[in-house]
């Protein structure tokens, strides 16, 4: 039981993109995430910031489950007060997005191999010492896992991931 | 306009939500509240013994009266101690408002004396929960505080109030507390669906075999007239479960009691062959679904709840209806036509001949004779509370509630403890009826303190202590799937329960024979103005029956090995009670309106 960070072994289990407004109160993250803990829903990663509005907040959760889950994960969320809104993302058309900060070992013999990754993959590279890069790259989370994939050979020293952000597409809003 | 503390704007606002009582206990962080409590002239304080009592106290209170009940504590221990009473308004949904003591707001999260970190300790238990750092906030989060505990699915909330925010003055017109409120992002949906309406009095004239499963949440509702209504106009037999007992007569023709683990075996046969289960205010809990996929295997489910989160949650309904029940019933009775009784009807019945609940006459005294005897000789009209264990599951069988709001148990959290304060919160709340207590040897100690708050506030509350000097439930499962390993279940060396009750000014009887029984009971009916405690000596070895083990369905029930031999023991008895021998028990009608008054 609890909420878990790391990627969900229920490898059958749908993803879902879930975002969550809620009002700007102290206290409201832990609500929320009190909430998949003690449910035992599973976060695969959460995101909290600002929004357009200064009183309200914007989470953008990605969980696992299948949909009576995902109905039931919805339901209750809606059930805390602070709770303005949750739009679940798995069926609407919606751009998700993720950022990677990825300190990778760059002996000089591998460094040019890298930088053709880091340039394939439309990353940046942000810092470099004599032993390694900083990479910052944008993208899905596929596109971040392959990227991460490949880096792997050459010895990742640190990753950090933002977890994903979501908006629909068009004109539509949350 | 006139600058008041913030403790008196605290008190001008409850009496603003027509707030009458506080359940509470003083302490350092609460000082301000009670100094200003001192020459509060529109709220009555009723002081505990313990916050856990305060807290159970006021969930008695709210589920007597409907009204929301009031607790309030200090920091620190004071609020950790309200913890139970606060899950356990939680898990039957009963409408409380907690109000705690807090260390001053520059100290919190330094560890400071008695500091507690409240509102995170209740958010998994509360409704909703605030800490107020600002003495302008008050009115607003009272309103809140009241809103949200009573409407929609109704629930505790805690307010948590630093010292100096009660200490700090505010420039306020007692006359501007907030009303009606909006809160933006809670609108519980009360009205159904118009087209599920719909659908649901399709399914019921389309229903070859109907029955109805009511819980609790027709009881919060008020709903007792409607599901009258719906039961009687479609001639549908009405099981109930623990916390909707009352919604129905139970002495009515068409009442099949409580269904469920120690439910009785119609009303588990009737569901479980059922073709479609009209579910009101429920929540498929696993002590009444057992095995889910196994419950009511065949039924089309007609689900009516307010709590959206309630729907699907365990059983997927066929016809799901998010809304307050009375305003949805009122809707489906518009479009409810009349039923014929049929044979479906008449097999319920005879499972209800065939498999009533019985227990032995031989002379002992027994759990059940004791609930029946305290049932008649108070008209079957008595608020009757229990604390938890086998004791509340007889109580469950075998007292025959009339009317919603009668009966008070600790269903969803089943705690130990609950039936005393709790049964001194309903007395409070309603000081003109007879407030009767069941509870067991094990259960009466865990709140056996608030007997001296029932002294103090001269409440005539009956306590009858199941005395089977056991920890009888668990004595029970260890018995039926712990191969007889009886580890700690032993309570022979408890107080001397006659002999404690006279230590708190009360009255204490001892029963061990039904005579014996009968003769307390009528001594006990004379005390106008101090609780009573009966303890009945029961043999040990008595198990609930029928039960359906935990996790099993239906045709895993257990009954009595002697069932047969008991039935015609009852039969042969007059004196035993039928479904439409209502006059024998308006007959024995008392109440405290009736008993003479003490002075």
């Amino acid at each position: 039981m609890g909420a878990s960070l790391t990627p969900s072994v229920r490898t059958g289990d749908d993803q879902h993109v879930i975002t969550v407004l809620v009002v700007n109160h102290p206290g409201v993250l832990a609500r929320v995430a009190g909430l998949f803990a003690r449910r035992g829903y599973n976060i695969e990663s959460l995101t909290v910031s600002v929004t357009e509005n200064p009183d309200v907040s914007r989470m953008t959760i990605v969980v696992c489950g299948d949909h009576l889950v995902l109905e039931q994960i919805t339901k209750q969320l809606n059930k805390l007060i602070e709770v303005i809104r949750v739009v679940d993302y798995a069926e609407t058309q919606a751009v998700e997005r993720e950022l990677a900060l990825i300190k990778v070992n760059a002996e000089p013999r591998n460094r040019s191999e890298i930088m053709q990754i880091v340039e394939v993959f439309r990353a940046r590279i942000i810092d470099m010492s004599d032993k390694t890069f900083v990479l910052e790259v944008t993208g899905s989370v596929d596109k971040l896992d392959k990227i991460a994939g490949l880096l792997a050979g050459y010895g990742i020293r640190e990753m950090v991931r933002t977890g994903v952000i979501a908006m629909a597409r068009g004109a539509r809003t949350a | 306009m006139a600058s008041m503390s913030g403790a008196r704007v605290l008190l001008a606002c409850l009496h603003a939500q027509g707030v009458e009582h506080i359940f509470g206990y003083p302490g350092g962080a609460a000082l301000p509240l009670y100094d200003a409590l001192y020459d509060c002239r529109t709220i009555r304080h009723i002081l505990v013994r313990h916050e856990q009592g305060a807290a159970h106290m006021a969930d008695g209170y709210a589920r007597a009266s409907g009204k929301v009940g009031v607790c309030l504590a200090t920091s620190g221990p004071g609020a950790t101690n309200l913890v139970t009473g606060i899950a356990n308004a939680y898990m039957d949904s009963v409408p409380v408002v907690a109000i705690t003591g807090q260390v001053r707001t520059h100290v919190i999260g330094k560890d400071a004396s008695q500091e507690a970190d409240i509102t995170g300790i209740t958010a998994p238990i509360t409704k909703h929960n605030y800490l107020v750092k600002d003495v302008e906030d008050i009115p607003r989060t009272v309103a809140e505080a009241f809103h949200i505990a009573r409407t929609g699915r109704p629930g505790p909330v805690l307010i948590d109030m630093p010292m100096d925010v009660s200490l700090a003055t505010m420039d306020w017109d007692p006359s501007s507390c907030p009303g009606d409120l909006d809160i933006p992002s809670y609108r519980p949906r009360t009205r159904g669906h118009e087209m599920q309406i719909r659908k649901a009095a399709e399914a019921i004239a389309a229903a070859e075999r109907p029955v109805f499963y009511v819980g609790g949440g027709a009881i919060i509702s008020g709903a007792d007239a409607e599901v009258r209504e719906l039961a009687e106009r479609t001639n549908t037999l009405v099981a109930t479960t623990l916390m909707g007992k009352g919604i129905i007569d139970e002495t009515h023709r068409l009442s099949l009691g409580m269904l469920g683990m120690h439910g009785t075996a119609y009303a588990n046969h009737a569901v479980h062959n059922c073709d479609l289960l009209i579910s009101i205010g429920v929540r498929f809990d696993d002590r009444v679904t057992g095995r889910p996929d196994r419950f009511a295997p065949g039924a089309k489910v007609i689900h009516i709840d307010i709590d959206p989160a309630e729907i699907g949650k365990i059983r997927a309904p066929d016809v799901p209806i998010v809304g307050d029940v009375r305003t949805v019933l009122i809707e489906l009775l518009k479009h409810v036509r009349p039923r014929e009784w049929s044979d479906w009807d008449d097999q319920i019945v005879e499972w209800r001949e065939n498999f009533p609940l019985v227990y032995p006459s031989d002379g002992r005294l027994y759990a059940e004779y004791v609930i029946e005897q305290l049932g008649s000789a108070t008209g079957w009209n008595a608020v009757m509370a229990t604390d938890v264990g086998q004791h509340q599951m007889w109580a469950a069988q075998y007292y025959r509630c009339r009317r919603p709001r009668q009966w008070i148990t600790s269903g969803g959290l089943g705690t130990m403890g609950y039936g005393l304060p709790a049964a001194i919160g309903a007395q409070v709340a309603c000081p003109d009826q007879r407030v009767l207590c069941l509870s067991g040897d094990g259960s009466f100690q865990m709140c056996t303190q608030e007997l001296m708050t029932a002294t103090v506030y001269k409440l005539p509350i009956i306590v009858a202590i199941i005395n089977n000097r056991s920890l009888g439930m668990v004595r029970q499962w260890q018995e039926l799937f712990y191969g007889e390993r009886y580890s700690h279940v032993d309570l022979q060396s408890s107080p001397d329960f006659v002999r404690l009750v006279e230590a708190y000014g009360g009255a204490g009887f001892r029963a061990t024979t039904p005579a014996e029984f009968d003769e307390a009971v009528r001594q006990a009916l004379d005390v106008t103005d101090r609780p009573v405690v009966i303890d009945c000596v029961v043999p040990t070895a008595e198990n609930v029956y029928p039960m359906i083990p935990a996790g099993q369905s239906v045709d895993q029930m257990r009954l009595r090995e002697n069932l047969e031999e008991l039935k015609a023991s009852v039969d042969a008895d007059s004196e035993s009670w039928s479904f439409d021998d209502e006059d024998r028990v308006l007959e024995a009608y008392v109440t405290l309106k009736t008993t003479p008054e003490g002075d």
